[in-house]
């Protein structure tokens, strides 16, 4: 057994798990917090994409005990009923899902995305390397694309995403 | 997932003496955990390193960079100075899976990242890599990804990278440090290796060795370009691709670095591709001779046979661009 100090969405925790236990496991089964979605299990599918440390990553195929005194942040801690984030909000405005399983891994990743792209990080389909001045559809697409949407809610994702990015159409 | 024990590594000294009493590094994990979780690999003991002090980007004596075996794939494609001057190897990087794998991905984790074949994913298949000496279903299977060039009668995986073919144009050099505490210093086209008779053997690491950084050399003049073809827009493993840098001297070719990548066990380099090129004068029937030389001893299996007139494709393209400086013909 691993003993791990997490904080996750401020809240510090305690937990006492198996070294094997996934940062997914321990959130959704240790901690009670099943806002994060196991859909693959093997980092393929972005339905379990979690904030650790600023950095949005897939809480699958990284091990808990790895994480010993990160701050998480995850769907439950970017807003709630009453109080959503703008992304959730916007999600909800675009119709930006149909079952929803891949929502809080769409929102998680695309809330860590914006700062990327803020940061002048470029990606694969920049023109110039030194980053866009616009989130275009494309670039929201590539950015995405470590998340997958099985209903195929993608025009709405990228209305809902545009929206809060400030991009263009 | 079978049990295992876990450490965190103390320092590089403690980790790679952990390692040569036969435990296994664990940085970002994105690899290891998933092989893992399937129990195609399945280590005793992990020693995490994630937490060494490896992660820096700094500048070398010389004005080369030194990549920490710790950087993450995000950090070394957004890093400004590999933008600016090593702008194949941001691309090469940015190219490759998602951005979550990039925030949790290692530059030395990058360069072990095991193949991709699915018969090595496949526990209930012999496969020669993941079990040696219980034969190779890809062979004679369905085998799209695998490799042209190099293979052996015992494996036709391939190394699935993006930043390390990149580096292999750059002519980067792999820093390792070993259970004796000495460093060495290899360069990338050696660190891989191709599968022979022991296709277990990715590259070159023995018990113990720890990567530590990658050296790239002062940033060389000429385009750099990197080309890569898949099956899917993003988020895909390279079927073929082409890392370049070319410097034209006037309208001929002054020097030609060219790496590929899913074609082989490891990043391919064709020296005497390279050599044709230079002093020459570009031209379709010049990068034709290219791909011929290339592709000679190229070999399919069936399911990947058109990677051979793709990757004469990819690199006809490639050279054309690379070599167009623009003045009207």
């Amino acid at each position: 057994m691993e003993t791990t100090e997490l904080t996750v969405n401020g809240k510090s925790h305690r937990l006492e798990a198996d070294s094997r236990v996934t940062l997914l496991d321990a959130l959704r089964n240790h901690l009670g917090l099943t806002g994060t979605k196991k859909g693959c299990d093997h980092g393929q599918c972005g339905a379990c994409t979690v904030i650790v440390e600023g950095r949005r990553i897939n809480s699958c195929l990284t091990l808990a005990c790895m994480h010993d005194g990160d701050a998480i942040t995850t769907i439950e801690g970017l807003g709630e009923p009453g109080n959503l984030s703008d992304l959730q909000a916007a999600f909800v405005a675009h119709d930006g899902f149909q079952c929803g399983y891949c929502t809080p891994g769409q929102i998680c990743s695309a809330t860590a995305m914006i700062e990327e792209a803020k940061a002048g990080w470029p990606s694969f389909v920049s023109d110039d390397l030194a980053g866009p001045d616009a989130l275009s559809d494309e670039e929201i697409s590539e950015r995405m694309s470590g998340n997958l949407c099985r209903c195929a809610a993608y025009p709405n994702i990228i209305n809902a995403i545009r929206q809060v990015a400030g991009g263009q159409s | 997932m079978k049990p295992f024990a876990y450490a965190r590594a103390s320092d590089p000294a403690d980790a790679t003496a952990q390692a040569a009493a036969d435990a296994t590094f664990i940085a970002g994990g994105t690899n290891l955990l998933d092989l893992m979780k399937l129990e195609v690999m399945a280590p005793d003991r992990l020693v995490d390193i994630s937490r060494l002090d490896l992660a820096e980007i700094t500048e070398t004596d010389d004005g080369g960079l030194r990549i920490g075996a710790l950087v993450t794939n995000s950090d070394c494609a957004a890093d400004v100075r590999v933008r600016q001057r090593y702008p194949l190897l941001s691309r090469a990087i940015l190219a490759g899976a998602s951005g979550q794998l990039r925030n949790k991905a290692t530059t030395g984790g990058n360069l072990c990242q095991r193949t991709r074949c699915y018969y090595f994913y496949d526990t209930a298949m012999p496969c020669n890599k993941r079990e040696p000496g219980s034969g190779c279903q890809a062979m004679n299977g369905f085998n799209r990804i695998h490799a042209i060039l190099g293979a052996s009668d015992s494996c036709i995986a391939t190394y699935p990278g993006d930043m390390a073919v990149a580096m292999t144009a750059l002519d980067a050099e792999v820093e390792i440090e070993g259970a004796d505490g000495e460093t060495r210093l290899v360069p990338i086209q050696e660190f891989h290796v191709l599968p022979g008779d022991s296709p277990e053997k990715d590259n070159i690491l023995t018990a113990g060795d720890l990567i530590t950084a990658v050296i790239l050399p002062p940033p060389v003049a000429g385009k750099q370009i990197y080309r890569k073809v898949r099956d899917r827009a993003s988020y895909a493993f390279a079927l073929c691709s082409v890392a370049a840098v070319v410097e034209m001297d006037g309208g001929t070719i002054a020097s030609a670095a060219l790496a590929f990548g899913g074609l082989a066990h490891k990043p391919w380099r064709d020296e005497d591709v390279e050599a044709l090129l230079v002093g020459k004068k570009p031209s379709a029937e010049l990068f034709g001779k290219a791909a011929d030389q290339l592709l000679a001893q190229a070999k399919g299996h069936g399911s990947n046979d058109f990677k051979i007139p793709l990757t004469r494709r990819v690199l006809m393209s490639v050279l054309q661009e690379a070599t167009d400086t623009g003045a009207a013909a």
